[in-house]
């Protein structure tokens, strides 16, 4: 029976499930539906949740655990020497399955009946000619131990999945029956039901923490890896970033930290100031009608693909600041060899932060209470020395927070990068000069056609794994520095 | 305040402090105050008393112009402080909010340490042209808003680590620390204790001896305690205005008699 069947069957016996947990309830209320401990509806849904939750459950699990189990009883059929020294045993497996899926096609077009598909020979019959015919390409002639692990493979699929449909449908139906017999008017189904919410919210909770687990730790495994193929002396304390495909090279974060740190200081030198004002504008001086309309267009810059503001980079500012320091520039002092460099790629991501330094500052400023603008406008302070000396003290310890979840933007950010700063990692303090950050050079480590068990490909997780690091110690710092010196208001 | 000479000043105004004449006050197409009339006078505590709503605040807050702070708000008619009209154009209502300084109904203070919350006026005012005067400032401040025992020790601590009666003598220290002409009090005790309320009532009559002092409450023991003058507010009219002894004793009109015996409000 396929999947669509079953998960049709245990839709169904839910809906029947709620109406009949809620007529059952109401019945030995006798109708009367102040009586029940819990409204009506709370039984239905207990027997609806009881229905669905357990089977649904062993069905995601079966279906989680049946491949791996055939594939290990399977793979015991295939004989080490059968395993060329080129490939691995997964390849043979997976031409195994293919096999198999290969002769189900063949038994559901009627191209071949059930018994022979059981009992075929390759001895006798040319199967990657007759697989052919019904549309499953074969790369290689079947050989005899593929085509019975094969075999074998089919029979215990189909095995499981019977036994998938008789166990879920059966958890189904023990469910459904035991929450029926407890929808009675005593039942506490409210609380059956609420506690199920309950589970469901931490689950999606725990999903997403469990995540970020994961995530960090697929990136710590091949970290490890590169440590092990590659000094971390070199990769902490070195000074030269030369990736190499032929190996020997050298690859130090140092460099790419300091292109990373440069970039992210200059956007944030143009992103802070410029950000801060217009919050201050928008939160106290423009009357609502300016607000209505400036605020959401300030905005909208932060939904700008960061795509987009590299190819402004690469088109536009680019070329202007190359016209105006370059060679034969309009300042005439030859400064700037191309159109990338840190300074072209730090002010336009300093644009690309304006939105968020004064949209949280904003908040922020409007979170200050009118007691306190009050409380100076009364003492005959100006606007501006009432925001300068209360509100913007008040407001200070968010104001860094911003500061700092913009400061973790910059760092992490790639696509302006690699338009507008070009690719050359070195240290320089000259702004004009190229340079390149952590994560274009990730990108580019990965996306090569470098073998990828060297260090030259895999020194890109241990160089997404600082950059982690950093961002978590920058968003940490942020949180801490917001939560410490927040005042309470009432 | 501005310089030119005021024509209207007239001598019958001479012990008024402040003289409101056909104030109407708009919020929106709210109509909250209807037609006021009351003159203030110099050196006494006036008392503004009246159900909640009834417009005693928005009053309060036309005579330094808190009102501007509202987009929505719009006063029509005439307040003069000392026989210059404080809504005129050419008047800042920044240099007007010096002389009529406030205190608001919850404790408001900086988050500045208690010296810089009650330095804030005078230093915004230039008053002090060196450390040792400001430190003077601040302690003639506190002593009278009898804080400066209990803070002493402590004028760096944060101002809003004190307790809420402390705060709103930090807030009158800090209103007081400016030398303003007129004290606005805004329901001042109504965040307080009754040991806190007392100490704020026996500071407003100290207070009494140098400034005029407004205050709006919602007591009317407190009003009796603390002023010479009372004006009975009732649905944004000026009901009866006169001295505190008539009006709790001998009241002229119904609706105050009401309200003082505890039949509205």
């Amino acid at each position: 029976m396929p999947l669509t069947w079953l998960v049709l069957i245990l839709l169904t016996l839910v809906g029947l499930g709620f109406i009949l947990g809620r007529r059952r309830a109401l019945r030995s209320a006798n109708g009367d539906a102040r009586l029940l401990h819990s409204r009506p509806h709370f039984y239905g849904a207990n027997v609806a949740l009881s229905t669905l939750v357990p089977s649904l459950g062993v069905l995601v699990i079966w279906l989680l655990l049946q491949p791996v189990l055939i594939d290990r009883s399977v793979s015991h059929m295939i004989p080490p020497e059968m395993v060329p020294a080129d490939t691995t045993l997964g390849l043979v497996m997976s031409d195994v399955r293919r096999v198999a899926e290969g002769l189900d096609v063949a038994v559901a077009r009627g191209v071949m009946s059930e018994r022979d598909s059981n009992t075929l020979r390759t001895e006798l019959t040319d199967l990657r000619a007759r697989l052919g015919e019904v549309g499953v390409a074969l790369g290689q002639d079947v050989r005899p131990e593929v085509l019975s692990a094969a075999q074998s493979y089919r029979r215990l699929s189909h095995a499981g999945t019977m036994g998938m449909t008789l166990v879920v449908l059966a958890v189904a139906i023990a469910g459904f029956g035991f929450s029926l017999i407890q929808s009675r008017k005593e039942f506490r189904a409210r609380n059956v039901v609420e506690r199920g919410i309950l589970s469901l919210l931490i689950l999606a909770a725990s999903l997403a923490i469990l995540t970020t687990v994961g995530i960090v730790l697929s990136m710590l495994f091949e970290t490890i890896n590169f440590f092990g193929l590659h000094d971390w002396r070199d990769f902490f304390f070195g000074n030269t970033w030369a990736p190499n495909f032929r190996g020997e090279s050298e690859l130090s974060i140092l460099p790419l930290l300091w292109g990373t740190i440069y970039i992210s200081l200059i956007a944030l030198f143009v992103a802070v100031p410029v950000g801060l004002f217009a919050a201050i504008y928008l939160s106290e001086y423009a009357g609502p009608k300016t607000r209505s309309f400036a605020k959401p267009l300030l905005e909208i810059l932060a939904g700008i693909p960061t795509i987009v503001y590299g190819l402004f980079a690469l088109l536009t500012v680019g070329p202007m600041l190359a016209g105006l320091f370059g060679q034969g520039g309009a300042l005439g002092v030859s400064w700037m060899a191309g159109a990338t460099s840190v300074l072209t790629a730090g002010l336009v991501m300093g644009i690309m932060l304006i939105p968020f330094v004064s949209s949280l500052s904003d908040d922020i400023i409007n979170a200050v209470p009118q007691s306190m603008r009050d409380g100076s406008l009364g003492l005959g302070a100006t606007q501006s020395e009432t925001i300068r000396q209360v509100v913007l003290p008040a407001a200070l310890p968010g104001i860094v927070g911003a500061v700092l979840l913009a400061t973790s933007r910059a760092v992490g950010e790639t696509m302006i990068v690699v338009m507008g700063a070009g690719a050359i990692a070195k240290f320089s303090a000259n702004p004009f000069d190229s340079m390149t950050t952590i994560t274009t050079r990730i990108v580019s480590q990965l996306t090569g056609d470098g073998d990828f068990s060297s260090p030259e490909t895999l020194v890109a997780f241990a160089l997404g794994l600082s950059l982690f690091v950093l961002t978590l110690g920058l968003n940490v710092l942020a949180l801490y520095i917001v939560r410490t010196y927040r005042e309470q208001y009432e | 305040m501005f310089d030119a000479p005021t024509i209207g000043s007239t001598v019958e105004l001479q012990d008024s402090k402040i003289t409101a004449s056909g104030v109407h006050v708009f919020y929106g197409d709210t109509h909250a105050i209807k037609d006021v009339n009351v003159n203030i006078a110099a050196k006494t505590v006036t008392a503004f008393i009246g159900p909640s709503g009834c417009g005693k605040s928005t009053f309060l807050r036309c005579l330094n112009r808190m009102n501007d702070t509202i987009d929505t708000c719009r006063v029509e008619g005439n307040i003069h402080l000392d026989g210059e009209d404080i809504y005129d154009r050419r008047v800042d209502p920044v240099q007007l909010r010096a002389k009529v300084g406030m205190v608001f109904q919850k404790p408001n203070p900086f988050p500045k340490s208690i010296y810089d919350n009650v330095a804030y006026g005078a230093r915004i005012h230039g008053l002090a042209r060196n450390k040792s005067e400001l430190d003077a400032i601040v302690e003639k401040a506190l002593r009278r808003a009898a804080l400066w025992g209990e803070v002493k020790d402590r004028l760096g601590a944060p101002g809003t680590g004190l307790s809420g009666g402390q705060q709103q003598r930090l807030c009158i220290a800090r209103a007081v620390a400016t030398e303003p002409e007129v004290l606005l009090m805004d329901e001042p005790c109504s965040a307080l204790d009754p040991i806190a309320t007392a100490q704020v009532e026996e500071l407003i009559d100290d207070l009494r001896t140098r400034f005029s002092v407004v205050i709006v409450t919602h007591s009317m023991q407190q009003a009796a305690r603390v002023s010479q003058k009372t004006a009975f507010f009732h649905l944004g009219h000026l009901v009866e205005f006169g001295d505190t002894p008539t009006i709790f004793t001998n009241p002229s009109d119904e609706r105050t008699e009401s309200y003082i015996t505890g039949r509205i409000g």
